[in-house]
């Protein structure tokens, strides 16, 4: 770990110290092979400066190292780099305007959808990508699915990497209830929900406004009956029968549910679980780093374990990560070196040393990445290193799209669920009416 | 002072410059004063309020330009049965509420115009709901309506009278009047406070005179407090109902429109379609339609209630 002065690691541990006990927390030299791979020609502009700007930190340690790792490109190329943090809302309109003005930052490191939003827009980074994608064993399915261009090879955003929302449980009353683990099958599922009711320390999933878990939550119940929400041509096929059968699962399941999930919204869940209200539900990472720093939840972290959500009719959990997408606009005075930026951020001596000081907030998306130290840090957080192992993306079967993100961020899928739940519609009503507000989203 | 400023002083004083003889210049004073006020208004309100009319007849999205579609977003709007569960809640939102504020504030102001022991320490804090940002209380009641952690929920529970949490925000009809009640309770000071000053403009002879004739209580406010208090009860209600009407912080931070859209308000609703769902046209035609609603309530609260000989001028009746 060439990179960590002893300054910045003496930085590190103490805002590690501060946040309070991270388990085996350290910077250790992990064993990242690589295949041999020629990187493409970049002549870095002379006098080149670039601007970044990414989402803000999960730990203070993501902001450090990401900012030593763009100082160190600095140094070998002499190229100034500044780098700005957004609050997680404003990056999906700050790529906005930059896109549509064509001014702003060189790269931005966006969420989801947003190269797919702006190809015009941006620079393509296929020389980058496939040089790292060869050198660190290829790109993971979901990185494949966010970074190119649908249904060509072109790779218009780079993966950094995802942040997944598995099940999160209290192994004390999963096996109480005669389960070691939350069951993969439908009927076995609802059964075990039946019996954390029935001995009172519930489960409870968000059916409200929430944008990560309730979509979540949504998208896992209609994925795992078989049912999406557009199909490969990108067109509405929401309202089926594997929808309608989804809809009357969700009906006994939300029975079983602690009452009140109609109105959570995405903190609802990390508090009921850590006020022993809850005692299975889906969350990302955050939740369980949460509860082992304060040592009066310590207890509740030590009963926590993780596990991917129940596979259902399919044979594997679908589950969409939150997924970092690197891009580089057009109008960047200096592509080269905004591309030999990103490619040097990706490469094992800057990258590794950033998954680990996100403690395992982020994934990888690349292959070889699966033998950081990161994932060995705790063996709950294991479970976390194959989030971008996924064929499930949100806007599953079509296009990734403005379309597909507005439905997201109109919770078309989760109010279907949710009118359902509540008594509001029947569940063929409520797919209907998924299908038409989708219509409205997905019109040419 | 040289001699030479001070003869260059007087001429100038004889025959003033070009500059001089402007600045006198009525036309151009005004011109002059008006334009940061007009520039003002042009720039932070015409334009956006323009602007935003134009959206709403476009396809605009976050992502790209739109192109003019006309009233294509309207008919849509026209179709959607959560177009109409908006309008329907703005409207039940505005009228409960409002409803809900008079009643109670005019209560209140009837009572702090008493003479009571420490008036205007209970006058101060009588304001204190109305000072609070409104993002403040709408986390305060955030907290109070929480399904699991509700304190209501938790006093009852342990004093017996309940056995469950009660269901504030998980149904559409809780919902409703919980965000109801948080309005009102948000809305009361202001009513109050300008009632107040209301109040204290009556002249207390004609309560004397009330009662030498045996008026009783209820017939001094019937004929007096209440006709007196009507033409400042017609500008607050206007503002009030703008205020409710146009209301979106309490509503997006405790319900976000939830649940299933049950309490979503046109500015609500507008901000959720335009903003996070990125379609501007189709969320600026949602608030372009607010517009109709607005100047009518407006006009009902000014005709309806502000129609008196003595308010247009004629002091004397």
């Amino acid at each position: 770990m060439a990179l960590i002065t002893r300054r910045t690691a003496l930085q590190l541990g103490a805002s590690a110290a501060a946040l309070g006990a991270m388990g085996g927390f350290a910077y250790a030299q992990s064993d990242i092979k690589t295949a041999d791979a020629t990187p493409p020609k970049l002549d870095i502009e002379k006098g080149a400066s670039l601007r970044v700007l990414r989402p803000a930190r999960f730990v203070p340690p993501d902001e450090e190292i990401f900012r030593a790792n763009c100082a160190r490109f600095a140094k070998e190329t002499g190229v100034e780099v500044r780098v700005d943090l957004v609050g997680w809302e404003d990056i999906t309109q700050q790529t906005a305007v930059t896109a549509n003005t064509g001014a702003g930052p060189d790269v931005i490191i966006g969420f989801n959808e947003a190269p797919h939003i702006y190809t015009d827009k941006l620079l393509e980074l296929s020389d980058v990508a496939e040089y790292i994608g060869k050198k660190y064993g290829g790109w993971l399915p979901l990185a494949q699915k966010y970074g190119k261009k649908h249904g060509t090879n072109n790779w218009i955003g780079l993966p950094f990497g995802a942040s997944g929302g598995p099940l999160v449980w209290r192994k004390s009353a999963i096996n109480a209830a005669g389960y070691d683990a939350p069951p993969d099958d439908h009927d076995k599922y609802l059964d075990l929900s039946r019996k954390l009711h029935a001995a009172g320390k519930p489960s409870g999933f968000a059916l409200g406004n929430a944008v990560g878990d309730g979509n979540g939550f949504a998208n896992w119940l209609i994925w795992s009956h078989g049912g999406f929400l557009v199909d490969e041509d990108n067109k509405v096929a929401i309202n089926q029968k594997t929808t309608v059968e989804a809809l009357k699962y969700l009906q006994e399941l939300y029975k079983t549910f602690i009452p009140g999930t109609v109105a959570w919204n995405d903190i609802s869940n990390n508090r009921a679980y850590a006020a022993n209200e809850i005692w299975l539900t889906a969350n990302g990472v955050s939740m369980y780093f949460a509860l082992k720093r304060d040592p009066k939840l310590a207890e509740i972290a030590e009963d926590t374990q993780h596990s991917l959500l129940p596979k259902g009719r399919l044979d594997q959990s679908p589950m969409a990560g939150l997924t970092l997408n690197a891009m580089c606009f057009k109008h960047s005075k200096f592509p080269n070196a905004a591309k030999s930026l990103l490619q040097f951020l990706l490469e094992k001596e800057q990258y590794d040393p950033w998954l680990q000081a996100n403690l395992g907030y982020w994934s990888q998306p690349l292959e070889n990445y699966s033998a950081s130290k990161v994932w060995e840090s705790d063996p709950k957080v294991a479970l976390f290193k194959n989030v971008m192992r996924s064929n499930f993306w949100i806007g599953y079967k079509g296009p990734i799209s403005q379309a597909s993100a507005a439905a997201n961020a109109d919770y078309i899928m989760v109010q279907m669920c949710a009118a359902v739940a509540s008594g509001q519609s029947t569940p063929e009503a409520a797919a209907a009416e998924a299908e038409r507000r989708a219509r409205r989203f997905f019109r040419s | 002072m040289t001699d030479a400023s001070l003869s260059t002083w007087v001429h100038r004083r004889a025959e003033p410059s070009w500059l001089g003889r402007l600045f006198d210049s009525k036309p151009f004073l005004v011109v002059i004063c008006l334009f940061p006020a007009v520039g003002l208004l042009m720039t932070f309100l015409t334009y956006p309020l323009a602007l935003g009319i134009y959206l709403a007849f476009t396809d605009t999205t976050i992502g790209r330009a739109g192109v003019w579609v006309g009233f294509e977003n309207f008919t849509y709007l026209l179709q959607d049965p959560i177009f109409w569960n908006a309008v329907f809640f703005s409207v039940f939102y505005t009228g409960i509420a409002t409803i809900g504020k008079f009643g109670l504030g005019l209560w209140l102001a009837l009572l702090l115009n008493n003479h009571l022991p420490f008036k205007s320490f209970l006058r101060a804090i009588i304001l204190l709901p109305w000072i609070v940002p409104t993002v403040l209380t709408a986390i305060a009641f955030w907290w109070i309506y929480d399904p699991q952690f509700s304190i209501i929920s938790h006093l009852l529970i342990k004093t017996g009278l309940r056995e469950t949490n009660v269901d504030f925000i998980n149904t559409a009809w809780p919902a409703r009047w919980s965000l109801i009640a948080a309005n009102i309770w948000r809305g009361i000071p202001f009513v109050a406070i300008s009632l107040l000053a209301g109040l204290q403009t009556i002249s207390p002879s004609l309560y004397e005179a009330a009662m030498l004739d045996g008026a009783t209580a209820w017939q001094r406010f019937r004929y007096i407090t209440f006709p007196m208090l009507l033409p400042i009860l017609a500008i607050v209600m206007t503002f009030s109902i703008i205020f409710t009407f146009t209301d979106f912080q309490l509503v997006y931070a405790i319900t976000r429109g939830g649940p299933v859209n049950s309490t979503h308000l046109l500015a609500t609703l507008a901000f959720q379609r335009g903003i996070p769902g990125g379609q501007l046209g189709e969320g600026s035609a949602i608030a372009v339609s607010m517009i109709p609603f607005l100047v009518f309530a407006t006009l009902f609260s000014y005709f309806a209630l502000a129609r008196r000989k003595w308010q247009q001028g004629e002091t004397n009746d």
